[in-house]
């Protein structure tokens, strides 16, 4: 290599990690101007607050359990500890089989804010992308990826993972397989239509003239731009994707060995005990419907910040 | 429109092709005779190579031949009919109720819009929007047919129910006696997106010139909302409403299951789990294609009832 290219190469190195650091300036101040925005919506705060104790107790729930979730409970007589209504030593009662139903509640967690996190990153990342490239290349390769969002609309979602863990086996992964294959639809479709105006924008112009190449455009003006898009996606496929997943395991699709609030509501309504333990039905479906409120609650505060137009004077 | 149900049953093949124990598992039953296996194996072409049992699959989807059950013995195709009925009238009678009440009260909230009335409003449909239906339905049946005894536990008729005639079936008050749980879970979930989507519209529709024309003229509030602001406001609700029905018939599997409604869907979890393939298949097959065609029927809809679209498009 020549010196002449080498000191090019070093230049455009330093070009880009200048493009970088820029990128990431821009992303931290208006992350914290957005935080500002968002800290003021009460509802968005609590939304917040349910999220993180929901996932706090995700993180906790294998030191904190009383019991194993599949630990077979005696009473003192020595006979089955089944569907016992709440006590001192269990909380929340027990399962007809005699397990302890806040042991369950707390472990089932973990699944929940897995799958939750899990599918909205996806989700973000998935239609994130395919919406900018989409958006900003437009012609065929628009073309191509909104036929094949056409296409993946017409397949139902819960019908489509039966087929899949029919197909595939129980597992969670096969549920997140789903949501990554189905849930991204919206956000692209939306992230492309954002881009579609964006890139008609001056500074896109600009950076064309300059010489920038599409990827950094892509990267450095475009994609700053769709983030809070993106977000706004992300927290309510985090509800979609927990409700998802909850409802395959009830339809008797889940993994049986891993507790989670779906299986719970599940073997409540098989075993038809849900017609007298409300102690074991009532937290589980409680939870889910905590956590995804709270989703949407972050997702509306988050929305205010996008469209300042819904910000209450 | 045809492209999609084209390359949807193409990736069913597909997925069918790739159960466990192969395509034999999904076409033929354990429980047969060799001579009878055969006759499937021949008649499926499962002896052929690839692509000739694709063309042959294709033609028998175009022909609705989805084959035998396995487990009812009797043709697919009738039997997906039935349930699709059962699965309809559920349905149908839930989202006219919804979308009813919730375009009423969805304007009703945008119309108040800052109020703590409102606020509250809102956040009592979020919370219910985000309950999951299988569980709503799970405390309804607990309070109204364990606890209170009033209404049947499931099913679509009491044990003495006979018709002669489909119609009167779906008419009989025991019909409708066991209608009432389920279309009502269903409303408190289905309520939410007219309602929020036309408090949405109605917001944006009040902040038009018209409006304050409107006002100008000294008419009453109860006139500028029904007769200026809401009949604009209701367009994206319609085409909601035929989206919303595409994406609901997949979502019926699941308030079909607790109210052990002899539905599509739940027809479908049942043959999944009995690995009645020809069933699965048959089932979801229709399901797409009803969404595909609500989306197409939404599409249409669309231009039709906003002439704005149709000038921008042409």
């Amino acid at each position: 290599m020549s010196e002449e290219t080498a000191r090019v190469g070093e230049r455009r190195h330093r070009e880009t990690k200048q493009g970088w650091r820029r990128f990431i300036q821009n992303l931290k101040r208006s992350t914290i101007e957005q935080g500002r925005i968002f800290v003021r919506s009460k509802m968005a705060v609590a939304g917040l607050a349910i999220i993180v104790f929901y996932i706090l107790m995700a993180l906790l729930a294998p030191y904190i359990v009383p019991y194993a979730p599949y630990e077979r409970l005696y009473m003192a007589d020595g006979s089955w500890a089944s569907l016992q209504p709440p006590t001192a030593a269990h909380p929340l009662g027990t399962t007809d089989s005699a397990h302890d139903v806040l042991s369950q509640l707390l472990l089932g967690s973990r699944i929940a804010m897995f799958v939750g996190l899990l599918g909205a990153f996806m989700v973000a990342i998935i239609g994130t992308t395919f919406g900018i490239v989409a958006g900003y290349y437009g012609g065929w390769v628009d073309e191509v990826i909104m036929r094949v969002v056409d296409v993946l609309y017409g397949l139902p979602f819960i019908p489509f993972v039966i087929v899949l863990v029919t197909v595939l086996g129980a597992s969670v992964w096969n549920i997140i397989l789903g949501i990554a294959l189905l849930y991204w639809l919206s956000t692209a479709r939306v992230i492309r239509s954002e881009v579609l105006t964006l890139r008609e924008r001056p500074y896109v112009e600009a950076a064309q003239a300059a010489g920038a190449s599409d990827f950094r455009i892509m990267g450095v003006h475009i994609l700053p731009n769709v983030i809070p898009l993106s977000a706004l996606y992300a927290a309510i496929a985090v509800g979609y994707s927990i409700v998802a997943q909850a409802s395959i395991a009830f339809l008797g699709f889940g993994d049986p060995t891993i507790p989670s609030w779906g299986v719970m509501l599940q073997r409540a309504f098989v075993t038809q005990a849900f017609g007298t333990a409300w102690w074991w039905v009532i937290p589980p479906g409680l939870s889910i419907t905590l956590v995804v409120t709270g989703a949407y609650l972050v997702g509306r505060g988050y929305e205010e910040v996008v469209n300042p137009q819904l910000q209450e004077k | 429109m045809v492209l999609s149900l084209f390359t949807v049953i193409t990736i069913l093949f597909f997925l069918f092709r790739m159960v466990p124990g192969g395509p034999m598992a999904a076409i033929t039953s354990p429980r047969m005779n060799e001579a009878a296996r055969q006759a499937v194996i021949e008649d499926y072409g499962l002896n052929e190579p690839l692509w000739k049992q694709y063309l042959l699959y294709m033609w028998n989807v175009v022909q609705l031949n989805f084959g035998q059950s396995f487990y009812y013995g009797e043709s697919v195709r009738s039997l997906v009919a039935d349930r699709f009925l059962n699965t309809m009238s559920l349905m149908v009678t839930a989202f006219l109720i919804s979308y009813t009440v919730g375009t009423y009260l969805g304007a009703q909230l945008g119309w108040i819009r800052g109020t703590t009335k409102e606020r509250v409003g809102m956040l009592i449909v979020l919370i219910i929007r985000s309950t999951p239906v299988f569980w709503t339905g799970m405390i309804v049946l607990y309070l109204f047919s364990f606890q209170l005894d009033l209404f049947p536990l499931g099913g679509m008729r009491g044990m003495q129910a006979t018709y002669s005639t489909t119609t009167q079936k779906f008419l009989s008050t025991d019909f409708l006696y066991h209608l009432a749980l389920p279309v009502f879970t269903l409303c408190t979930f289905y309520v939410g997106l007219p309602l929020l989507l036309m408090r949405n519209n109605l917001l944006e529709v009040l902040s038009e010139d018209y409006i304050d024309t409107a006002r100008a003229k000294g008419l009453t509030d109860r006139r500028i909302l029904l007769k200026h602001a809401a009949r604009n406001a209701i367009l994206p609700v319609v085409t909601a409403f035929a989206i919303a029905i595409g994406f609901a018939v997949g979502g019926q599997v699941l308030i079909e299951t607790v109210y052990s409604w002899p539905g599509l869907g739940r027809e479908m979890v049942k043959a999944s789990l009995r690995s009645d393939y020809p069933v699965a298949q048959g089932a979801f097959t229709l399901l797409s294609v009803i969404v595909i065609t609500m989306n197409f029927v939404a599409d249409l809809m669309y231009s039709y009832l906003d002439p704005r679209v149709r000038l921008e498009g042409s």
